[in-house]
């Protein structure tokens, strides 16, 4: 136990689940855990903050505000579960997608384009169907197929009159043959704790849970855990959750991995205790 | 079956009575179900008061 009496602080700026659910399972394992709302903290250059315990857990809902708190409390050599620099890849799907083919993990097609022009022009000579993504962003939010010209020509009208620079680079994916369901795998250090089925809701396209995506355990086969544990390395490692595509032809697709994983969905059909195992690790970090 | 003392507030949009669990925490998310304003509860020395919630941002998920 630290100097303060704190084992592991879990920072939140939305209390999920989730993260209710950890600080239980902590004090159920005899840890001193705490909730700290990121909104509260403040960080100085010259004043470091000591009060964290041994390991922080980063769990907020907004990807930048998780980021720089990281990064802060990295400077004071704090551990952060995840690490700064996998956060900042799993939090943009463009570093990501790049990060992940250097590592060699199977994954979608994808163009990135940095004009309204030639976003048109590559959707053109790629062909559609073809899936844009915002760079930032979770949920499925503001992924559309992209089912012709005339749709491609209104999402880059749109996107060039948003004032977020981030906004006019287009991430442009091919769009993946696959059955109506994706698999989220959870991996925790160097394992893969449990895997699930997410199926899209009806009339729906997307399958993540937060659009009303139904769970189905999935079993982790050796190709599943090879190509998650291939994409969690890629990344850094952590606590990750990989999501993947079966492909018809080419088999798992890697399309993305979350850095602050929502595990809900996956706990109510999973037999695996997934908090406890988050816990478990970073506890690990700690004394490694 | 465990039964789980509540604690009235006013929703600050329309003033719909919600019912806060006793063990809700700082920060724990209450949604009136009338008007659909969220709240993020908050434990202060006179009892169990409400601060509008974030409001969904471009980078919020996971």
């Amino acid at each position: 136990m630290s100097s303060n009496g704190t084992d592991i602080t879990i920072i939140f700026d939305r209390l999920r689940w989730e993260e209710k659910e950890l600080l239980d399972k902590a004090s159920k394992l005899g840890y001193n855990a705490k909730l700290v709302d990121a909104k509260d903290l403040v960080f100085s250059t010259h004043d470091g903050i000591r009060s964290f315990g041994s390991v922080v857990i980063e769990r907020c809902i907004s990807h930048y505000r998780g980021l720089y708190i990281t990064a802060c409390l990295e400077s004071l050599d704090i551990p952060v579960i995840n690490r700064y620099h996998v956060a900042e890849v799993c939090g943009n799907k463009l570093l990501c997608s790049l990060t992940l083919v250097k590592g060699n993990v199977p994954t979608p097609k994808t163009q990135f384009v940095f004009s309204a022009e030639k976003a048109i022009e590559v959707a053109s000579n790629l062909g559609y169907p073809i899936v844009f993504k915002p760079i930032v962003g979770s949920w499925g939010r503001l992924v559309i197929p992209v089912k012709d010209r005339d749709m491609m020509e209104s999402i880059v009208e749109m996107r060039e009159e948003m004032p977020n620079p981030l906004s006019k680079i287009y991430y442009l994916q091919e769009y993946v043959k696959r059955p109506p369901r994706d698999i989220r795998a959870i991996v925790v250090g160097d394992r893969v704790i449990t895997a699930v089925y997410r199926y899209a809701a009806e009339g729906e396209w997307r399958t993540n849970i937060a659009r009303g995506g139904k769970a189905e355990l999935c079993p982790i086969t050796k190709e599943l855990e090879d190509v998650c544990l291939r994409a969690a390395g890629a990344v850094g490692g952590g606590v990750l959750g990989v999501d993947i595509m079966e492909d018809e032809s080419r088999g798992l697709l890697v399309h993305e991995v979350n850095n602050t994983v929502e595990f809900r969905g996956a706990a109510s059909v999973s037999s695996v205790d997934i908090a406890q195992e988050i816990i478990r690790y970073a506890m690990k970090v700690v004394k490694a | 079956m465990e039964v789980k003392v509540k604690v009235k507030v006013r929703c600050l949009e329309c003033d719909r009575d919600l019912n806060i669990p006793d063990d809700a925490v700082d920060g724990e998310i209450v949604t009136c179900p009338d008007c659909g304003a969220t709240y993020e509860v908050v434990h202060t020395s006179n009892g169990v008061e409400l601060k509008q919630a974030e409001s969904i941002g471009e980078d919020w998920g996971e």
